[in-house]
């Protein structure tokens, strides 16, 4: 399965030591990295690994605090993403950061037109970028605008233009992550070329099927740290996998009392059959019953916030149906959902959740108010009686009720907008990632709030990285690969280890339960 | 659809609406097809041309320029008092005239980077400060009596089929042709294209953010200088309140002639041919006679959004995959 | 009136500046504070003030409220031609009083709408969505007055600009009561907190449940709604519609009084009266230029100086050498950068 036979070459690019912190938070803590010519590394970690800053030190966004950088043997310390490039260091991100308004050839030459008295000679600029591109297969007009063609073009159209600027590192930041299978091994065979010309391929990706298709080597960091490094050919997915969640397999998880067994036989709350969106998650099914905790359980960028975000209504699903109640309903955007008994919080807080400058009592009541109509206002006094209230209830930490919910933590930010959803009594309650970026004590009481809320009657569907907490609280746990459904683990299944080899499987070994 | 054709369909909209406009007036008024009419649709609106172009280039970089009307009335004003009461010769005053307005423009530009405000704010500010200074030099409507102006007025090209083109008309047309080379054959004219399309990744891309807003305000600021000129000349006075609204028209001429006002898609031909066929509606009122000029605004308000409507549509074509998040 | 105003420590720069420029009036023209009665009606500089201010300050209310949700309107000049056109023609065809102010009122309203579809339903931006009708709306209001200067001569539409209520003129009675009708809808209701979460974030309102359509459309149709009185008492004003001239460049002075009022051009919280005191501030400082003898023509640049100065005072470069109050946001401030995130924070 792994595509090179050839023995490790010497080092091209080699980190020792690494380190790099933000407002006492260290990202990087003596991370090790070493990358040969001709060699396609994939660097893996979950979220906070420390693989954004590493990538971001390497291509001079971020200074180094501590540590070496040396290519081909000579020390360096770039100080901007042009710097970087001249040092030979290419990068493509997720987010192809080309110009989708510029033609090919000049998404391809920006900067480095070549020029004939004076001016730009258009001509030769179409017949270099043809040839550039010829390499890798693409025989494309270059006269057309960038955005027309489809991500992996654009994806092979920013390595090209990174290579042709004299890259011997190639970084790919996760640049699968919106490619279909052909568009993916389109730029696989493009990244065995360059590996045939002796580029080193910092690979980042979330898909470990990728990883075993076409990497040398695998690089694992975890909160900032380095866990090991392994020839691809010699870690099998378990190992990588636990290496990655930093599981130690054996050690079994504390299961609270997940509900009364004839929870099963209750009619589901909600309900959802061939639900998906084309590129975001494939069609699933799934019962929501009152009382229960349904856990999605996967690595990131396997579908779980997609999965969620359908349910909601955040996007809009263009397969499938859903039920509340028996009934047929539309999900057309979150006011539906709102108005179905719903309730949402994001993972990404700033930017989807949290209404920054607004105070802490009006962030608490919006969705309320929201449900009630704006010709109802929740009098002053009832807003900050419901906002003490949950401010108390949550322990969430603040002066007082108007302050701005921005200037809060992470933690406190997270228990308000549980709270605003909690005001509207909710009989489905989603959660993405409801422990993220939170510290422990907060994080200890949002887990026992999940409890409690459950043991009232409340259903909840959560998304979550922590396997043990999964484990702790859920009565069945959805496993996703691949933006697919692969496995439903339900009652005494349920455990990290199972989680684990579901996440880890090459073939669905569990088949989704209707 | 070929890509060719989707890349160009806003100019050939453009342009067959300039046709169709133009078959149409011909059909109705008999003396519409001649040179003269064309001739004078060039003059008449060369001043505004001029500034539309130096707008294009704002607009295609992501910016706006609400000051150009103002910079119009001030260069007038400046030429008149120069001349009249200074008693300059033109020459000098022209150039005097540049480059303040040029400078002027630049130094906005400037504000606009490194205080990163609202382009939108702070060129209206700088349309305050224009009409300001004017209204200060002086109130009255100043006319010019240099022989200069008369000479160069009469100054015109013919053309043995009947064309004569003032100098004005070449002006525009001079200043359309650069234009034209400085959008797709110079580095800065790629760099405006990116700084349009994404800032950052321009950025990212080695885009030289700061020269290039700055220059680019500057280019529209003496662009407006020049159509101050222009409009001098042809007025033959200086007046403070010379060209009030032609931000609107020159801004309305950008988007009718395809480019996207949220920046980095778009001709500079194509506002050329915008500006056309506003004069062309201005021309048809004119002929007809018994029609009143404020169908002018109305009709120029319907392209308008006629023409917001379509790029809307093509910019979703253009984006290509996924939608927009759902909403409410 | 908490809402929009969490502190008196950051209304105190709008009102200080509005009784600097008072003072300084009155420093130059010892009258300037001298009210007589005549007639049943109050007179003097600081009445005129008023009244000269109050269509700006009528613009700035609905102004307020849309640059609340990130937007802007640049039509309300032109939606005044239209009303003022509407209510000059039909009094010249001998309409009743009601019926000229149903029609001019009605008119702002679907000018409101229109905009509102085009912002909140297409997603055209707010600066070019009103963009279409500040352009077109000039000619409409020329095709209802056919490019005519109409006047009239009923007394009943005159009394709305010249005629007086318990001895206060009737513009500023108006103002004050369209200020405080908007107040009620937007504090009595939840109105205004819809309208401030839809500034400050419209994805998190939306995923609250927010309808931001509706809320967005009713910003605009209200801003129509003002400019239509608005335009109404410039024509009963000068008994006349020129839709030429009626409401010229009033869309640039209503941004600006919203801007020195405080709210940011970047939406979020928005405070009604701290507009109406930076029109009052901007027409303080025309009068004063007036008195002082100095040609009128200044009034741009000192406009224009004190738009910058304030942009200044918000501007993100700026804000990060100067020195913050404690708890206290400079005036219109826009939003604090955004920390970094520790390593690794992707979607």
């Amino acid at each position: 399965m792994t595509a090179s036979t050839a023995p490790p070459s010497a080092p091209l690019l080699t980190i020792r030591g690494l380190s790099k912190g933000f407002l006492g938070v260290q990202a990087l803590d003596g991370v090790d990295f070493t990358l040969r010519h001709g060699e396609i590394h994939a660097l893996l970690g979950e979220n906070g690994a420390g693989k954004s800053t590493l990538i971001k030190t390497l291509t001079g966004v971020y200074q180094r605090d501590g540590g070496t950088v040396a290519l081909e043997g000579r020390e360096i310390a770039p100080r901007g993403v042009e710097e970087a490039q001249r040092l030979h260091i290419g990068t493509v991100y997720q987010e192809v950061n080309l110009l989708p308004n510029l033609s090919v050839a000049e998404n391809l030459f920006l900067g480095r037109q070549p020029m004939r008295w004076g001016l730009v000679d258009r001509g030769a600029m179409r017949r270099r970028a043809r040839a550039v591109l010829h390499p890798y297969g693409l025989s494309i007009d270059v006269t057309a605008p960038l955005g027309r063609f489809s991500v992996a073009t654009q994806q092979i159209i920013a390595i090209a233009r990174a290579v042709d600027m004299s890259a011997k590192v190639l970084i790919l930041d996760e640049p699968t992550a919106s490619l279909d299978a052909q568009e993916v091994a389109v730029l696989f065979r493009v990244m065995r070329t360059l590996r045939s010309r002796g580029i080193g391929i910092v690979f980042v990706t979330h898909f470990l099927d990728q990883v075993y298709e076409v990497c040398d080597s695998i690089t694992v960091l975890r909160n900032g740290r380095l866990v090991g490094e392994r020839r691809t050919a010699d870690l099998p997915r378990l190992d990588l996998v636990a290496m990655m969640l930093g599981r130690e397999l054996e050690a079994a998880a504390h299961r609270i009392d997940i509900g009364p067994a004839e929870l099963d036989s209750r009619p589901p709350l909600a309900s959802f059959k061939g639900f998906g969106k084309a590129r975001s998650v494939e069609p699933f099914d799934l019962d929501i019953r009152p009382g229960e905790v349904v856990a999605l359980a996967g690595l990131l960028g396997s579908g779980r916030t997609e999965t969620v975000r359908l349910v909601f209504g955040m996007d809009r699903a263009d397969k499938g149906e859903a039920t509340v109640d028996g009934q047929a309903v539309r999900l057309k955007g979150p006011r539906d959902a709102v108005r179905l008994g719903f309730g949402f919080c994001p993972e990404d807080r700033k930017k989807e959740g949290i209404v920054g400058e607004l105070s802490v009592r009006e962030n608490i009541i919006l969705a309320l108010q929201a449900r009630q109509g704006w010709l109802k206002p929740i009098p002053r006094r009832r807003q900050e009686e419901i906002a003490d209230r949950f401010i108390r209830l949550l322990d969430i930490r603040t002066p007082d009720a108007e302050r701005p919910i921005q200037l809060l933590s992470g933690g406190n930010q997270q228990k308000a907008l549980l709270a605003r959803w909690l005001a509207t009594e909710p009989r489905l309650l989603i959660l993405d990632e409801p422990t993220r970026g939170i510290d422990v004590g907060a994080h200890a009481e949002i887990i026992r709030l999940i409890e409690r809320l459950c043991a009232d009657g409340m259903a909840l569907l959560v998304v979550s990285s922590e396997l043990e907490e999964i484990v702790a609280y859920s009565r069945r746990v959805v496993v996703l690969r691949d933006r697919r459904h692969v496995a439903e683990l339900r009652g005494g299944e349920v455990s990290v280890e199972r989680i684990v080899a579901a996440i880890a499987s090459e073939t669905p070994n569990v088949e989704v339960r209707q | 659809m070929t890509g060719a054709l989707q890349r160009f369909l806003p100019l050939i909209v453009t342009t067959a609406v300039l046709v169709v406009g133009f078959l149409i007036c011909a059909a109705q008024f008999p003396n519409f097809a001649s040179w003269r009419v064309v001739a004078n649709l060039l003059t008449d609106n060369a001043f505004l041309g001029i500034t539309a172009v130096g707008m294009t280039f704002v607009i295609l970089s992501g910016g706006i320029d609400l000051s150009v009307g103002a910079v119009i009335g001030f260069t007038t004003v400046l030429l008149a008092v120069l001349i009249e009461h200074g008693g300059w010769h033109p020459v000098p005053a022209f150039a005097v005239a540049l480059i303040a307005a040029g400078g002027f423009g630049a130094a906005m530009g400037g504000v606009i980077h490194v205080f990163q405000m609202p382009p939108f704010i702070v060129t209206l500010a700088g349309m305050f400060i224009a009409r300001g200074l004017g209204f200060v030099l002086t109130t009255d409507s100043v006319p010019i009596n240099h022989p200069l102006y008369g000479e160069l007025n009469d100054m015109a090209l013919r053309f043995d089929f009947g064309l004569k083109l003032s100098l004005p008309a070449l002006l525009m047309l001079g200043v359309v042709v650069a234009a034209v080379v400085l959008a797709h054959w110079t580095r800065f004219g790629a760099n405006l294209y990116a700084l349009g399309g994404n800032r950052q990744s321009a950025e990212l891309m080695g885009v030289p953010v700061a020269r290039t807003t700055v220059a680019v305000y500057g280019l529209s600021g003496l662009l407006a200088g020049l159509a101050g000129i222009v409009f001098s000349l042809y007025t033959g006075a200086g007046y403070s309140l010379a060209a009030t609204g032609v931000e609107l028209d020159t801004i309305t001429a950008v988007v009718i002639g395809g480019t996207q006002l949220t920046g980095g898609y778009g001709y500079v031909v194509g506002t050329f041919v915008g500006v056309l066929i506003q004069g062309l509606i201005q021309t048809y009122i004119t002929f007809d006679g018994s029609l009143s000029s404020w169908w002018t605004k109305i009709a120029i308000g319907v392209l308008l959004f006629v023409f917001i409507l379509l790029q809307k549509g093509l910019l979703v074509v253009w984006a290509g995959r996924g939608g927009e998040p759902a909403e409410a | 009136m908490t809402l929009s105003a969490p502190g008196p420590s950051r209304n105190l720069p709008q009102y200080g500046a509005l009784i600097a420029v008072l003072l300084a009036n009155w420093l130059l023209f010892p009258d300037f504070f001298a009210i007589r009665l005549q007639d049943g009606r109050l007179f003097g500089s600081l009445i005129d003030v008023l009244n000269r201010g109050a269509p700006v300050a009528l613009l700035a209310v609905g102004m307020t409220m849309v640059i609340a949700t990130r937007g802007v309107d640049l039509s309300v000049g032109a939606v005044m031609a239209i009303s003022g056109a509407i209510a000059a023609t039909m009094t010249g065809a001998g309409w009743s009083l009601p019926a000229v102010l149903a029609a001019s009122l009605a008119a702002g309203l679907l000018c409101g709408l229109w905009n509102g579809l085009l912002v909140a339903v297409l997603r055209i931006q707010p600066i070019i969505a009103t963009l279409i009708l500040m352009v077109a709306g000039r000619g409409i209001a020329q095709l209802v007055t056919e490019g005519q200067i109409v006047t009239f001569t009923s007394p009943a539409l005159a009394f709305i600009g010249s005629g007086s209520f318990l001895t206060v003129p009737m513009p500023v009675v108006l103002t004050i009561v369209v200020l405080a009708v908007t107040a009620l809808l937007v504090r009595a209701t939840a109105l205004g907190l819809m309208i401030e979460a839809v500034g400050v974030n419209r994805l998190s309102s939306a995923g609250a449940g927010v309808n931001t359509p509706v809320v967005l459309v009713a910003v605009y149709v209200w801003c129509g709604l003002c400019a239509a009185v608005a335009g109404l008492i410039v024509t009963a004003d000068i008994r006349g519609a020129d839709a030429n001239n009626a409401g010229l460049w009033l869309e640039l002075d209503a941004i600006l009084a919203v801007v020195v009022g405080g709210t940011s051009l970047l939406g979020g919280r928005f405070g009604l009266v701290l507009s109406v005191v930076g029109a009052l501030i901007i027409q303080s400082m025309n009068t004063g230029i007036l008195l002082s003898g100095f040609k009128p023509e200044f009034n741009l640049i000192v406009k224009a100086g004190v738009l910058l100065v304030v942009l200044l005072l918000q501007s993100p470069t700026l804000t990060l050498f100067l020195p913050r109050p404690k708890g206290a946001r400079p005036i219109g401030t826009v939003k604090p950068p955004v920390a970094p995130t520790s390593g690794g924070a992707k979607p």
